[in-house]
């Protein structure tokens, strides 16, 4: 066990006695941690995959649905200028629910209200596409969550979901990404977590995916049961790192190892 | 060797073990699964390096979608020209990877797309040109591993 | 419907190479995975990929379950004449995609 412990040394985790958030000059994308190669994948929109899913995103903002046969362009008129920030802004709070919402639960929230179409599955392809055409109108945005007296007890959830340690492996999400970031797991760098890209193309994925699966991909690495998809404290998580994100660049539809 | 385990020992372990879940690989070509592939294209012609530039990133940060680029030296004119490019992997379940056809219409001999590659091992790059002849160039890339990967 | 996206200069002198680059939704599945109760995913690729200009073959490749999902490929051509490039995927289970793009050359 000693052994095996000294020659992993390389991977090992200094575990530090307190959380301490990563200081706002300290603050790096992923994207600062990726190959030039990985990088010149997102640089170049006719080299992103992910500007498959939103051209696909944009042909279904402009398609007519549901009982009521809107589209969404027939109240929001043109993306670049009605969801231009709007990624940016979300979770956001929504009073008709009581709590902040996802931009994913945003989406389906006006279709199944609006366009009385029913609501598009996590991580299906069109979810994941009109979240993508959306997003995309907020790339070099700053993000921008609102915190106040409403949101401040959800944001506070998600804190304490990143600060709990979890799992067989009983680690919290600070111990890699607020302690240990720029460090290697394995062959990978450590990043500091910031959800400036979502939804994105992972190359890990060969797909796009949201948010949430990331989230849950961190809850199956560390062994512990994964939350359901929109589950309330995966929101709370979302809407924690967005506001310790705040201020950084939004880059979606980004690509990430 | 005491058995005692520090809670600072098992996080490694622990976390080394995320790694390991990943090694499990398929069964793999072989150097000479390879060389069976070229010779199919090159047949008993002899192959020569140079005249090709191969261009992958020596370490990769994941194996399912690693950019390569292969050049020729070549006027690209009617009388002289690349006539097809193939690509070949010693490691990947199969060596074949990519085989491209082209003419002097295609101005140069330069090709990119995103490969796979399952394991660190050596791509190999053949270019077939007019005059009947055949040149390589060849690159090895190391493949990193991810940490944490979802159930799949 | 697959999802594609070329880029090819709208305009060109004539002579100049151009350069082309496509890319295509598509799974790229290898046939050699499994699922998690062990049963081998069949392959599904897109197997070979020819654009046309004008009606002539300009480029061709045969592709292998080696490409990466969502097959990226960039090419070049000599801009010869005002016309059409048209892109034409075609593979397994009968997948076919036939996209086309204007070139004005001056």
């Amino acid at each position: 066990m000693l052994r095996l412990a000294a020659a992993l040394g390389a991977l090992g985790l200094a575990v530090s006695a307190l959380a301490a958030e990563i200081p706002s000059a300290e603050r790096r994308s992923g994207y600062d941690f990726m190959s030039r190669e990985t990088r010149a994948m997102q640089d170049d929109d006719t080299a992103n995959p992910a500007m498959l899913w939103v051209l696909e995103g944009g042909a279904l903002w402009n398609r007519k649905t549901g009982a009521a046969g809107r589209a969404c362009a027939d109240c929001h008129g043109d993306a670049r200028a009605s969801m231009k920030g709007v990624a940016a802004r979300h979770p956001a709070f929504d009073a008709g629910r009581g709590r902040p919402v996802s931009l994913e639960q945003r989406i389906n929230a006006c279709r199944v209200e609006r366009q009385q179409a029913p609501a598009l599955a996590y991580e299906s392809r069109e979810l994941l596409a009109l979240t993508a055409f959306v997003a995309r109108q907020s790339r070099g945005l700053p993000i921008d969550v609102a915190v106040d007296a409403r949101t401040q007890p959800f944001l506070d959830a998600g804190r304490a979901l990143w600060e709990r340690r979890q799992g067989q492996l009983n680690l919290a999400c600070r111990q890699c990404h607020d302690e240990n970031w720029g460090h290697r797991l394995a062959g990978s760098v450590i990043p500091q977590a910031h959800p400036t890209g979502y939804p994105l193309y992972r190359l890990e994925w060969q797909a796009l995916g949201s948010l949430q699966r990331r989230f849950r991909n961190c809850l199956i690495g560390v062994r512990s049961e994964p939350y359901e998809y929109g589950d309330p404290a995966l929101v709370d998580l979302e809407l924690y790192l967005k506001w310790r994100a705040r201020g950084m660049l939004m880059d979606a539809p980004a690509v990430r190892p | 060797m005491p058995l005692r385990t520090t809670r600072r020992e098992f996080l490694r372990a622990a976390t080394a073990g995320m790694a390991a879940i990943v090694a499990v690989r398929p069964a793999a070509a072989t150097p000479a699964a390879m060389q069976d592939a070229i010779g199919a294209v090159v047949g008993t012609a002899r192959v020569t390096k140079g005249r090709v530039k191969l261009e992958l990133p020596p370490l990769s940060e994941n194996g399912n979608a690693v950019p390569l680029t292969v050049s020729v030296e070549s006027a690209m004119t009617p009388a002289e020209h690349v006539r097809a490019i193939h690509v070949f992997t010693e490691k990947n379940p199969q060596p074949d990877v990519v085989s491209v056809r082209l003419g002097p219409r295609a101005g140069r001999a330069r090709v990119s797309t995103r490969i796979r590659l399952a394991d660190t091992q050596t791509v190999v790059a053949i270019a077939e040109l007019s005059d009947g002849s055949f040149w390589s160039a060849e690159a090895a890339v190391v493949v990193t591993l991810a940490a944490c990967l979802e159930e799949t | 419907m697959a999802e594609t996206l070329i880029s090819v200069p709208p305009r060109a002198r004539r002579g100049e190479i151009v350069e082309i680059k496509t890319l295509i939704s598509h799974p790229m599945e290898t046939g050699y995975r499994r699922s998690q109760l062990g049963a081998r995913i069949p392959r599904d690729i897109i197997r070979l990929f020819v654009c046309t200009y004008n009606g002539a073959e300009v480029f061709r490749a045969a592709l292998h379950p080696a490409i990466a999902a969502n097959p990226f490929i960039t090419f070049s051509t000599v801009a010869t004449e005002t016309g059409t490039l048209t892109f034409h995927w075609t593979g397994d289970n009968g997948f076919s995609v036939k996209e086309t793009a204007e070139i004005r050359v001056e």
